[in-house]
């Protein structure tokens, strides 16, 4: 456990610079664009004198050279202010906290689904390399790698919520049902289960193919054939000796995608209409809020530094080679 | 045997070639077999499939022909794709090279800003991007590699490290190259190889974010794109569904192929070091 901590501490300190790097970059980036939010604004209502204009720049901050706004952006960050939305009119780390759930829960369960399926069907798979039923998985998930996210969203919402009506085509929930606890988490499941398969089945087969190579590899090496000359039962190599090896870089794995993921949810949020972070991102850009953009590109990194150090601890755990080193250093 | 010869003998390879050469002929030919604007209106509005010899496909909302739309749909996808798979590779190829190269604080702070590029969502950033400079298709072409050119830079870099240590290298240092040579013209040739193995990874998965760019509204307007089509299907998604599916296919051949091709490749040229 000492050791977990020890890694964790480590990789906190060196993601500092690298948050640093992304929260100065997309900032400048950001400030690249033609018009400000004040622009934006003026013209959702219809124009308005340059005085208006000019007290709006001011009264944002806006009026001022790009060193002292980035600066001023940095301290008021440092105090978790990430400032306020012009669009929502409300401040910005309030909308994210409030949209973050509902991509933490797609995410979560799309996540659960592609790595706990995907690694099971993988199993399935390398068990018995070359086989039928390695052939099927194999080719089909090579398939499914292909369909991007967003076209089998639209085609599941087809088959499923406009011919089959098994399922609600879009939102989160049952909007003013007045469900309650055990109901309203049911409501929200049924809500969840066309987008969680879209964002979740890509990955799915990622995972898949990567447990199958895995054990194709597990099975040509020596402690493989030693069991099998001492007589172990193919079962019993497989799921304790075989997939155990296999399942390590799939934890890796899940590290890796969970920033793509993210990036994934925008879409789907957008096709079932899920009012969640992707959305909000979206959102930001029609409404030409850029401060919003910084923040929710923050808070995404944030997301995918803690996914990692979450990784990287059950790594640490499941492998105790990991870390065993570098605790001393 | 050449690699070429053993791509083709692998059932992966036959079937990914075979489909990526019907993708580029489609996306070549396509000025000549549809040589009318496919975002021109072309005949009546929401024809379903298979009814009308003159649109076989039938046609959208607005009357135009979805046959026409998906040939040149082909053209924009796979542009955009190879096109921002090749500025990723060299972009990352050159970084990579350089931060392996130069080491010590060079590559300590070219890494910082790789892993800053890593932890934010690539489609996010590309959203930003694009939002940021207005879209067109070069602009869609550099957003997509700002998300991709990472993966060959790390690669490159961890290629480099292995043979900056090699002999010829320094006999090159030696004899008095500029380090600069050293490193692009004697280190870079060397460490391209799995690099460019990679890019058909990113090349199908830049068709993908093209393709859900462009869903959102944040493709180049005038130029007709699948994930466009897609996007203009689903206003009429109950009455009409074929509109959002059909361009679908487009995608998923697309990436298929490109899959398949770059699993044969990688199998030929295994199978041939292997005999070698």
């Amino acid at each position: 456990m000492q050791r977990a901590f020890h890694l964790l501490r480590r990789r906190l300190i060196s993601s500092i610079p690298v948050l640093l790097i992304v929260i100065v970059g997309t900032f400048l980036l950001l400030e690249a664009a033609p018009g400000d939010a004040v622009d934006a604004y003026v013209l959702s209502i219809g124009g308005g004198d340059p005085a208006l204009v000019q007290s709006l720049r001011a009264s944002y901050g806006l009026d001022q050279s790009l060193g002292a706004r980035l600066w001023l952006y940095l301290t008021s960050l440092a105090r978790l202010d990430l400032g306020w939305s012009v669009t929502f009119g409300r401040p910005i780390l309030d909308v994210i906290l409030e949209r973050l759930p509902n991509t933490i829960w797609l995410m979560g369960s799309a996540l659960a689904l592609s790595f706990g399926l995907g690694s099971i069907l993988g199993i399935v798979a390398g068990a018995r390399p070359g086989s039928m039923s390695d052939r099927v998985l194999s080719v089909g998930s090579l398939a499914l790698y292909a369909v991007p996210s967003f076209w089998l969203g639209l085609v599941l919402s087809i088959v499923f919520a406009v011919q089959l009506r098994w399922l609600p085509t879009s939102g989160i929930e049952t909007i003013a049902s007045g469900k309650q606890g055990f109901e309203r988490a049911l409501d929200i499941a049924r809500h969840l289960i066309l987008p969680v398969g879209a964002l979740g089945f890509i990955y799915l087969a990622l995972f898949l193919r990567m447990m199958r190579a895995g054990m194709a590899q597990a099975w040509r090496q020596d402690f493989a054939l030693a069991q099998r000359a001492k007589g172990l039962s193919r079962r019993r190599i497989v799921l304790r000796h075989i997939a155990r090896n296999a399942l390590l870089p799939l934890v890796t794995m899940l590290g890796l995608q969970a920033a793509s993921m993210l990036g994934g949810s925008v879409v789907i949020e957008s096709v079932f209409a899920i009012p969640g972070f992707g959305r909000l991102a979206q959102e930001a850009v029609a409404g030409r809020d850029a401060p919003l953009l910084i923040g929710i590109i923050i808070v995404s990194a944030l997301l995918v530094i803690l996914v990692n150090l979450l990784v990287d601890i059950a790594y640490a755990l499941l492998d105790p080679r990991v870390g065993a080193s570098g605790a001393t250093t | 045997m050449t690699v070429l010869k053993r791509l083709l003998r692998t059932p992966e390879g036959l079937a990914g070639t075979i489909m990526l050469c019907l993708l580029a002929l489609a996306a070549l030919l396509a000025p000549i077999i549809f040589p009318s604007d496919p975002l021109s209106i072309a005949g009546p509005a929401l024809l379903p499939p298979f009814t009308d010899a003159a649109f076989p496909l039938g046609t959208d909302r607005l009357g135009r022909d979805v046959l026409a739309g998906l040939v040149h749909g082909a053209r924009a996808s796979l542009a955009v794709g190879i096109a921002a798979a090749a500025v990723a590779v060299i972009v990352g190829a050159l970084v990579g090279t350089i931060a392996g190269f130069a080491g010590g604080l060079v590559d300590e702070a070219l890494m910082r800003i790789v892993d800053a590029f890593q932890i934010v969502p690539s489609f996010l950033l590309a959203l930003a991007f694009v939002s940021v400079t207005g879209a067109s298709l070069t602009v869609v072409i550099i957003a997509i590699a700002l998300g991709a050119w990472t993966g060959p830079a790390r690669l490159a870099r961890a290629e480099v490290l292995s043979i900056r240590e090699r002999d010829y290298v320094a006999a090159a240092r030696v004899i008095g190259m500029h380090p600069l040579e050293i490193a692009l013209r004697q280190v870079l040739p060397h460490a391209l190889p799995p690099v460019l193995a990679l890019s058909s990874v990113i090349v199908a998965s830049a068709v993908l974010i093209e393709a859900a760019l462009s869903f959102l509204g944040l493709g180049d307007p005038n130029i007709v794109t699948w994930g466009s089509m897609i996007a203009e299907g689903r206003n009429v998604l109950r009455s009409a569904p074929f509109l959002s599916i059909i361009p679908g296919f487009g995608l998923v051949v697309t990436v298929l192929g490109v899959y398949l091709f770059s699993e044969g490749l990688s199998d030929a040229i295994s199978a041939r070091k292997t005999t070698n």
